[in-house]
């Protein structure tokens, strides 16, 4: 288990993330409101480097009363990271994939003390 | 916290654009490839694709026809805001990049400083490089669509423009790059032509049919092909497309559907025609791949033909077997995208398709689903010499390839 300091909370501004080398390990960090997340950079689905993707609100139908569908909508509530290699995208909150659960990014424990970000390997 | 605290090293590629360099996108599937000592397997991708659009001014230099020649110089140095001269295809209705989240399917415009071999095939080894690959079969991209042009000549003029320039300017800078001649498949004595010219050049290894079209593959006009590509004992491939102006495929709203669809529904009506006329009887010897279209759509299409085959023997009587045997004996396949989302399907499909002599590794960088050679290596229920032979040796077979790679 070994422990790493990643930098200053206000270092990260809101949405967004860095990708660090942590020994042989690679981890996505990302900041979301007061809150800070972290994943391994390594997508699920075929190995690719998820964390170095781009970030996209997650789309939603925008479907009125009568069920017709009047296109598509982006939630800004839920930011989700996309693998740059085939696109598959995870929230950033959850890791989850939106469309099946069962497919979810790998996460570390991340800690803030004293205004600093720790990120946690092996544990 | 403790004492052992240890600073984080900030990762030198942040995020990945159409600016980052392949081996920096590709570099997950490199360490892969190291772990798992790829170095001492025969990796061979018959399906990787450049995108010629960007050298469309070289290619038209090759057109042989004079006045189409001239014209093409005057489109491409004058007209602004055109897409490429002569081509055909889908013009903007390229939504392959989900919107910019799959940013190298968009472009590919890393540096390149390499000035003694063309900027593709820079491209190329640096690709065959990250996915650890000693031989990779270039297809073009937007030439995918030449089977569905209006001017049958210009399928011609633009088909052997394209094989002249990809021979005589890119191929020659790399030994593990070879192609598939795309032949005029709409002009049978064109594409005859094409097969003579180019079935003795070293980098070519088949014969490419761009699947999108209306033509049926029994046509009489194709006997003569068929016959000289099997002489030349080199395979003739079918890659698959998508057409959204297929009148049953515009119904499709998203490219989600309608690109699930297309990939698979040109190969599976040619395929039928192939098949139920017997092709495989007439040139037993010709060997045929189906690129690009993954591989559910294969037994479905056993299943389907063979069931119909036993109550109307009289409509196919040039079959010995049942249609799923000339499928799985005859027939070659390429595995992308490869659908994984059900593995007992894919084991049953594999077993189908006999995998283990006629299955061929693509990975039809750099799209959008493109795959690594992980898709075959870590599957749970192959064996070793399956995933060898699926990877490289049943390539090398096919195309009388070095087993030891290029020299």
């Amino acid at each position: 288990m070994q422990t790493y300091r990643i930098g200053l909370v206000s270092e990260f501004e809101d949405r967004t993330k860095k990708v660090f080398n942590l020994g042989e390990s690679e981890v996505g960090v990302f900041r979301l409101g007061k809150r800070f997340y972290a994943w391994y950079n390594t997508c699920p689905h075929q190995g690719g480097p998820v964390c170095q993707g781009r970030m996209y609100p997650r789309v939603l139908e925008n479907l009125d009363e009568n069920k017709k569908s009047h296109g598509r909508l982006y939630d800004e509530n839920d930011l989700n990271i996309v693998c740059p290699w085939h696109g598959l995208e995870f929230d950033v909150r959850t890791g989850k994939h939106p469309g099946n659960e069962g497919i979810a990014l790998d996460p570390l424990p991340v800690q803030i003390d004293g205004g600093e970000i720790y990120v946690v390997v092996g544990e | 916290m403790d004492a052992l605290i240890t600073p984080a090293i900030e990762h030198p590629v942040q995020e990945l654009d159409t600016r980052t360099d392949t081996r920096d996108y590709l570099a997950h599937a490199r360490r892969d490839a190291e772990a798992k000592g790829f170095a001492d397997w025969l990796i061979v991708d018959i399906d990787a694709h450049h995108v010629e659009s960007v050298s469309w001014a070289e290619i038209t230099s090759y057109i042989e026809d004079p006045v189409v020649r001239h014209q093409a110089e005057m489109y491409q140095s004058e007209r602004v805001g055109a897409p490429p001269y002569g081509l055909n295809g889908d013009l903007g209705l390229r939504y392959q990049d989900v919107g910019g989240r799959i940013p190298h399917q968009s472009s590919q415009r890393e540096v390149v400083e390499e000035k003694d071999v063309h900027r593709d095939v820079v491209l190329t080894r640096r690709a065959m490089h990250g996915l650890a690959v000693d031989y990779m079969v270039i297809f073009p991209t937007p030439m995918l669509f030449l089977g569905m042009h209006p001017q049958t000549e210009m399928e011609v003029f633009l088909s052997r423009a394209y094989n002249r320039w990809l021979t005589e300017r890119v191929l020659p800078g790399d030994p593990g790059m070879v192609t598939l001649v795309v032949l005029p498949f709409n002009t049978p004595d064109e594409a005859l032509k094409m097969v003579e010219e180019f079935a003795d050049v070293p980098s070519v290894i088949g014969f490419c049919v761009t699947s999108t079209r209306y033509k049926p593959v029994h046509s009489n006009e194709y006997m003569k092909l068929y016959r000289a590509i099997e002489e030349s004992g080199k395979p003739i491939a079918f890659h698959a497309g998508y057409h959204w102006q297929d009148p049953s495929l515009a119904t499709c709203n998203t490219f989600l559907g309608m690109h699930s669809l297309g990939f698979a529904w040109c190969n599976i009506v040619h395929m039928t025609n192939w098949i139920l006329n017997g092709i495989p009887e007439r040139f037993p010897k010709l060997k045929s791949m189906w690129v690009e279209s993954g591989l559910s759509w294969v037994p479905f299409l056993m299943q389907r033909l063979d069931d119909q085959y036993l109550m109307r023997q009289s409509e196919a009587p040039l079959l010995k077997r049942m249609p799923s045997e000339y499928m799985a004996d005859n027939c070659f396949y390429s595995c992308q995208p490869m659908e994984q989302s059900n593995m007992k399907a894919l084991e049953c499909t594999f077993e189908m398709i006999n995998a283990k002599d006629q299955l061929l590794f693509s990975s039809d960088w750099p799209h959008f689903d493109f795959d690594t050679p992980n898709v075959i290596y870590d599957l749970p229920f192959l064996d070793e010499q399956s995933k060898r032979n699926i990877l490289g040796l049943n390539a090398a077979k096919l195309f009388n390839l070095n087993v030891n790679g290029p020299k």
